[in-house]
């Protein structure tokens, strides 16, 4: 077997009804493990950019992207160099926070993250997180012991470094 | 710009398509639709099932190498045509399935869209993983531009079946249409052309093969590239075998013909393709059933391979020359620059060792002891019919007899459900193909089995003046699992048997149909000969014994080195 690793696939698609669906399902129809996807408006209106991060081996990898560049409203498809690129993921963590002991060291906590508190209430706060997946892993697990009532994290998103991009060919 | 309906913008759209006929059965959400074709020139024929309306479609689309059109209704209607879909995918065959849909905006909210109104079915998220392309339309101005698309891409690159789902609203209401020819599809550019490095390395290898052989897929039939084909293969003095899907590319009466590759291959063409040092594989995806196991498969051989979708290449071989391209033009280009650097070659070592296996092993086929066999039949019917004639088939051991034993001259002669194996596709699809080809007689190999499958169609064949010729090869039994229980399960025979009923000629003739039951070579030659003549479609009934098996047969899990000649 032939070694398996994360891999980090940019797409732009056509932004419109659809294409999420028919993405996902050539991920299932194929077998191929998708362990990460986000989607948002592009650079230019009315395309989107999705990136997925799958898992496989070399030659997995080289038939996702031909097959996803197959479907008529995927129009580019690259694989992310992973020396050269900038990923992020943005979390929302809700935390117990019932007295004035856990309150301040929670937000000592987060400072050193540079978590922002973003609500708060008599019981619990609410702090926002932005950075790379090992980061919000490792602040979850420090907010652990103060009791994490819900989390919501928005998956990985990523270009590449530097003035390159991708281009979309006319 | 004109105003005017959507149904009408729909059969407008079509005729620019140059569409002459389609396949289908109407119903309540395609009223508006079937209304504007009671005043075209389009020809409707009434299918009796929504699946043989879609693998007729496929049928004429096989036969012309043009878009063949199928249309169903909503929910019910829209679902019994997925099987062609499927069908026509894995075989790469270009159709365009029109289904009517509830409507998208109603006074009515209950019949629309979303609401699991009456004859609803998702049929976009149903057909997603086995289409091309499919598009529901969500107002009456965008069907011009729907059916462009739908039939560029159907027919384009490698092609593929398309579907345009229409709900009842945009077919009724009227707005400005318009039918520019501007297509802008960013993610959809084929690479017709080939790398000219590429068909540099391929030169290269092919001139410094000493054993070269080529593998020719269904490909260089959709590529309608036969005659550069035949090109490489003389100029080069190299044997062909085909795949199942690549049969009738190239001529078999041909000394350089090898026959088919694959599971029920010949022992010839799975002999000669391990011994090859250089393959040329063309419009072939490497399929199980043509390769065995991979390990096993040119063990020695670079390949040089041709194909026009890219994830086809390197996805279950290894290649040493991909080229990412239509067959066609560089078939042709590869054979312009051979035949600057050499001159037609005649007894290379090679071309001597061909011809001899070739007649050893012509020598010692087995058509079986009884006086009428599939394989005897199969050998007659060639003689009984003309080179254009055209062949579909059945799935199972007719099938693979077929391919075995007939022998296919002409390209797009060969009609038959290699993907997805689909039980039932020959009889609709030779309807199809003898709509496509009128002037050429069209024979559907079948099985009982499978013949029941779509047998309602000989009531389309008959009252829509479509006569084709049905063999049904009838063991009583389904053959192909009955052979594998005998093989591989003690012959324990289970789910197999289906008795002696119906009488086909009987059923033939209720239809209006002929239908004749005959018990020699003899009476089947006179039933044939009078089969050509008539004008409406004939069954002839061929008791054959149930026991007989397919050979040669690579065993499940083996490669083709391990193809046994029989039991």
């Amino acid at each position: 077997m032939a070694q398996e690793h994360n891999h980090i696939i940019s797409t732009i698609v056509e932004h419109k009804p659809g294409v999420l669906y028919n993405v996902s399902n050539l991920f299932r129809c194929r077998g191929f493990n998708i362990d990460n996807i986000t989607v948002g408006p592009a650079e230019e209106v009315g395309l989107a950019r999705m990136t997925i991060m799958v898992r496989g081996d070399d030659r997995t990898i080289e038939q996702v992207i031909k097959q996803l560049n197959k479907l008529i409203d995927v129009i580019k498809v690259t694989r992310l160099n992973p020396e050269s690129i900038v990923t992020r993921e943005l979390a929302l963590i809700k935390v117990n926070a019932t007295n004035t002991k856990a309150r301040s060291d929670i937000i000592n906590y987060a400072d050193i993250f540079r978590a922002r508190v973003v609500d708060v209430s008599t019981e619990s706060l609410m702090m926002e997180l932005t950075g790379t997946s090992d980061k919000i892993d490792a602040f979850i697990n420090l907010m652990k012991p103060f009791g994490v009532k819900e989390v919501a994290r928005t998956g990985i998103t990523a270009l590449s470094r530097g003035a390159k991009s991708v281009k979309i060919d006319e | 710009m004109a105003k005017m309906t959507g149904a009408k913008a729909l059969i407008e759209s079509l005729k620019q398509e140059k569409v002459e006929v389609m396949f289908g059965i109407s119903g309540g959400a395609l009223l508006p639709i079937h209304d504007v074709l009671c005043d075209s020139e389009i020809r409707h024929i009434l299918a009796r099932h929504e699946q043989g309306a879609a693998h007729a479609a496929d049928g004429y689309a096989r036969a012309s190498g043009r878009a063949g059109v199928c249309m169903a209704t909503s929910g019910p209607g829209a679902t019994n045509i997925v099987t062609g879909l499927a069908n026509a995918y894995l075989d790469s065959s270009p159709i365009v399935a029109l289904t009517g849909q509830v409507n998208t905006h109603s006074a009515n909210t209950s019949y629309m869209i979303g609401r699991d109104a009456f004859q609803e079915a998702d049929i976009i998220g149903i057909t997603t993983p086995i289409t091309k392309y499919n598009v529901q339309v969500k107002s009456a101005a965008e069907i011009p531009k729907a059916v462009k698309t739908s039939f560029y891409i159907a027919t384009t690159g490698r092609p593929g079946p398309t579907l345009i789902d229409l709900p009842k609203d945009t077919q009724t209401a009227k707005v400005e249409m318009d039918f520019s020819d501007n297509l802008q599809l960013r993610g959809y550019k084929p690479n017709t052309e080939p790398h000219p490095l590429q068909i540099k390395k391929a030169v290269g290898l092919l001139l410094k093969a000493e054993r070269p052989m080529i593998l020719a897929g269904g490909g260089v039939n959709l590529s309608n590239a036969s005659p550069e084909l035949m090109q490489i293969a003389e100029l080069l003095m190299m044997p062909v075998a085909t795949t199942f899907m690549g049969k009738s590319c190239f001529p078999e009466n041909n000394p350089l013909s090898m026959g088919n590759i694959g599971m029920h291959g010949t022992m010839l063409a799975n002999k000669m393709i391990l011994e090859a040092d250089v393959l040329l594989a063309v419009g072939t995806r490497f399929q199980d059933r043509s390769t065995g196991t991979l390990d096993d498969f040119c063990p020695d051989a670079k390949i040089i391979h041709i194909d026009i979708d890219a994830a086809e290449i390197g996805k279950n071989v290894d290649v040493e020359v991909p080229i990412v391209a239509d067959a066609k033009p560089t078939l042709n280009l590869i054979y312009q620059q051979l035949v600057k650097k050499i001159k037609k070659r005649d007894d290379t070592a090679w071309a001597k060792r061909v011809k001899e296996v070739k007649e050893k092993y012509l020598s010692e086929i087995d058509l079986g002891t009884a006086e009428l066999t599939s394989a005897k039949l199969l050998k007659e019917l060639r003689k009984l019919l003309p080179e254009n004639a055209i062949i579909a088939t059945e799935v199972g051991q007719n099938q693979m007899w077929a391919a075995l034993h007939f022998q296919t001259i002409k390209p797009r002669t060969f009609i038959s459900s290699g993907g997805l194996g689909t039980m039932g596709f020959g009889f609709p699809a030779s309807i199809g193909a003898k709509v496509a080809c009128p002037q050429c007689p069209v024979v559907d190999i079948a099985g009982d089995g499978s013949f029941r499958m779509t047998e309602q169609e000989l009531g389309t064949s008959v009252t829509e003046d479509i006569p084709v010729i049905v063999i049904v090869l009838n063991n009583s039994m389904l053959g192909m699992v009955a052979q594998w229980q005998r093989l591989f399960y003690k012959s324990r025979y289970s789910g197999v048997k289906l008795g002696s009923v119906p009488d086909f000629a009987k059923l033939a003739q209720a239809y209006g149909a002929e239908g004749v039951r005959i018990g020699s070579i003899n009476e089947f030659s006179g039933a044939v000969k009078k089969a050509l003549k008539c004008e409406v479609t004939t069954v002839i009934d061929v008791p054959i014994c149930p026991e007989d098996d397919v050979f040669p047969m690579v065993p499940p899990g083996k490669g083709l080195k391990d193809t046994i000649a029989g039991m």
